[in-house]
């Protein structure tokens, strides 16, 4: 093991997935820097999970080339595996085991020597708030309780490098404000991380982030920057029948989209339009508006824009 | 090395503390062997006795009712029935009210007169060409074992008859029964249990030993981590190992108790001989598990390996009395081998040298089946 980890812990070129003739992931490119959170966006079956589990030596790549801390993967996966912490989808611990007894037979399966053991056991009992619980059956717990558990697991054995995948599906948003807490704490400890999402919030919190659907890379960097070079401007329409006004601007080449947002409709309009507010009231499409104005775009805007309808 | 032991052993506590909670399987583990042998110690019997039979005594004589007599003493029949004619006798064998019929025709007396089972000395009586059978077994031959029974009384002596005291021929030859003198069968039975209740209880566990960790969604976690194929194998079998011996150690002395079966002099070579084939058996598993998707699949794969070992094994039949294909078939599973090894060490003193090539071939499958499960076994989801 090299005692200096690499600035950048994840490189990756070309990688392509090929399912019989379905490709899960088609040419990605990756650069993932330490002590960073490093998020993967976007909808069910964009390739999420199939990029990680290449990263984490669980699937073989059909093409192309990836570097996790220094080691090529899938070839080096076995020494990877001391290296990296994993959080799987769906709770994979023993549900017929206490919290304690999935803590000790996955330290023992990493080898931590006896001491090391116990005394790591009982940090993550403390810090993950399970010590309460070290009795309680994994299989019967919340699924905030599974999830700081899993994280408990995946951190054991204090990986340089962490993967998780969708963490916060399952749970409640109070736990999964904690839960990001934490992942915070362990970059500050040195740790990097690399996590799949659904969810926009969850992804704004990211140092950065690549956008995926389909199985390829639409756009990375961070929230910020994509959000300064999202290629389009953010308005929003106040006013009476808004869907008949959103369904004669969708066929505007000028509009990027327009989604329904309570009683408000939030248009992206064309980077080329310098003024979109003005564009949109002099648009004969918007009469009947009360009112229009530019607002700040989130990121959702810019997941909007990377990826319909190959419009970039 | 250290961490592969220290692995190895956090697999077998992992498994004990499940095993130990999954209390259906554990009574089973217990309960199988248990109750398997008392109902088959006592149920299973190859010698044949008070097979129903009907009688049709057409000559209704004195002699015809000393001959059934006779016969019933023989206790290998028991005359449920009677009937004035021989159809009708035919209809109580076809609806199997009786196993056979006694058919004893009206000139019986003429016929024993002339009998040379009798032996009554006069030339005449023993011409070939005016002595005939003196009466006529009608026998539901389909099956063997019952038509065998009928027709060892094909011989009996008829001296009784006359209350003469019987003939005391010379035998061609002189048997020595060996081993179970008393031809009792549970002496046969009891240890070839041993081996059919092993096969079935070790395959069954360690056939779902790895499906299950797919099934119920640990194997993509279990895959993430350092643990070796050779390691979760080894952990895995290591409680089923204890469970086997448990229940050799149930199955034998309750054979003992109920039903005076022998544990004979080679307790050791027994000890070695049924790790053996413990090891053989959770190794099998091991290799069906790996092949299998699901546990339901498992379990059939597992009746697929054990139907044949309970049949031919020689645990039914007489290994002898397959043909010499079947017998090859037969020598692949660790079954056939036990039941040669075991019965040779609980009846016949035999020990692990005297048998050494069912041992050999035994530690070949154990040793081969570890390493196909553990090659077979990828940590990878593609």
């Amino acid at each position: 093991m090299s005692g200096e980890a690499p600035e950048v812990v994840v490189k990756a070129s070309g990688l392509v997935k090929r399912f019989k003739d379905f490709a899960a992931v088609d040419g990605l490119d990756l650069t993932i820097e330490r002590g960073t959170i490093y998020g993967f966006l976007g909808p069910n079956g964009s390739g999420k999970t199939t990029a990680i589990r290449m990263l984490t030596g669980l699937l073989t790549p059909t093409e192309g080339q990836a570097e996790v801390l220094g080691l090529q993967v899938p070839r080096d996966a076995e020494t990877l595996k001391y290296r990296i912490g994993y959080m799987t989808q769906t709770f994979s611990l023993y549900g017929d085991l206490t919290v304690l007894e999935n803590l000790n037979f996955m330290a023992k399966i990493y080898g931590l020597p006896g001491k090391t053991r116990s005394r790591r056991v009982s940090e993550v009992l403390e810090r993950y708030d399970l010590t309460a619980l070290k009795h309680r059956f994994a299989g019967k717990m919340s699924g905030g309780q599974r999830q700081r558990l899993a994280l408990a697991t995946a951190v054991l054995h204090e990986p340089q490098l962490l993967f998780l995948d969708e963490p916060t599906s399952a749970v409640d948003p109070e736990s999964r404000r904690n839960f990001w807490e934490q992942l915070f704490d362990l970059v500050d400890g040195g740790t990097s991380i690399v996590v799949t999402t659904h969810f926009m919030d969850e992804a704004e919190r990211c140092h950065k982030i690549a956008i995926m659907e389909a199985g390829k890379k639409r756009a990375d960097g961070a929230p910020k920057d994509l959000m300064a070079a999202m290629g389009a401007n953010v308005a929003e329409i106040e006013g009476l029948n808004l869907r008949d006004i959103r369904r004669r601007l969708l066929d505007r080449k000028e509009i990027v989209s327009a989604a329904q947002l309570g009683a408000r409709l939030r248009v992206l309009v064309k980077e080329e339009i310098a003024d979109p507010v003005g564009f949109l009231k002099a648009a004969p499409e918007t009469e009947g508006a009360a009112l229009i104005e530019q607002v700040r775009p989130n990121l959702e805007d810019v997941f909007v824009t990377a990826t319909g309808d190959g419009r970039q | 090395m250290i961490p592969g032991i220290n692995r190895t052993s956090a697999i077998f506590f992992k498994e004990m503390a499940q095993l130990r909670r999954d209390r259906m399987t554990f009574g089973m583990a217990i309960m199988i062997p248990l109750i398997q042998l008392i109902l088959f110690g006592y149920a299973i019997n190859t010698n044949v006795r008070d097979i129903p039979v009907a009688v049709v005594d057409q000559s209704q004589t004195g002699i015809s009712r000393v001959l059934i007599q006779m016969v019933e003493a023989t206790r290998v029949v028991k005359v449920t029935e009677r009937y004035a004619t021989v159809p009708e006798a035919e209809a109580a064998i076809k609806s199997a009210r009786v196993r056979a019929a006694f058919v004893l025709p009206g000139d019986l007396a003429s016929r024993v007169a002339r009998s040379p089972a009798l032996g009554l000395g006069t030339p005449a009586s023993t011409d070939e060409e005016t002595s005939r059978p003196v009466a006529q077994w009608i026998v539901d031959g389909s099956d063997t074992m019952i038509a065998g029974s009928i027709k060892a009384l094909r011989n009996m002596p008829l001296d009784e008859l006359f209350r003469q005291a019987p003939n005391r021929s010379t035998p061609t030859f002189e048997v020595a029964l060996f081993f179970n003198p008393e031809q009792r069968t549970a002496i046969n039975i009891v240890p070839g249990l041993v081996g059919i209740i092993l096969s079935m209880t070790m395959i069954m566990f360690t056939s779902s030993a790895i499906v299950r960790e797919r099934e119920r969604g640990n194997m993509e976690m279990l895959i993430n981590t350092p643990v070796r194929p050779i390691e979760l194998m080894i952990g895995k079998i290591i409680p089923y190992i204890f469970i086997g011996l448990v229940q050799t150690a149930i199955i034998l002395g309750l054979g003992h108790l109920l039903f005076k079966v022998p544990f004979g002099d080679k307790l050791l070579d027994l000890f070695f001989g049924t790790l053996l084939f413990i090891g053989a058996s959770l190794s099998l598993g091991l290799v069906l598990s790996t092949i299998a998707q699901s546990q339901l699949q498992a379990t059939q794969m597992t009746i697929f390996v054990l139907l044949p070992s309970i049949l031919l094994s020689g645990f039914m039949f007489p290994y002898e009395g397959m043909p010499v294909i079947a017998q090859y078939v037969a020598e692949a599973f660790p079954a056939t081998h036990f039941m040669r090894m075991i019965r040779g060490f609980v009846l016949r003193d035999a020990g692990l040298a005297d048998l050494y090539r069912d041992v050999l071939w035994m530690c070949g499958f154990f040793v081969l089946g570890l390493i196909a499960a553990a090659f077979r076994f990828k940590k990878r989801l593609d």
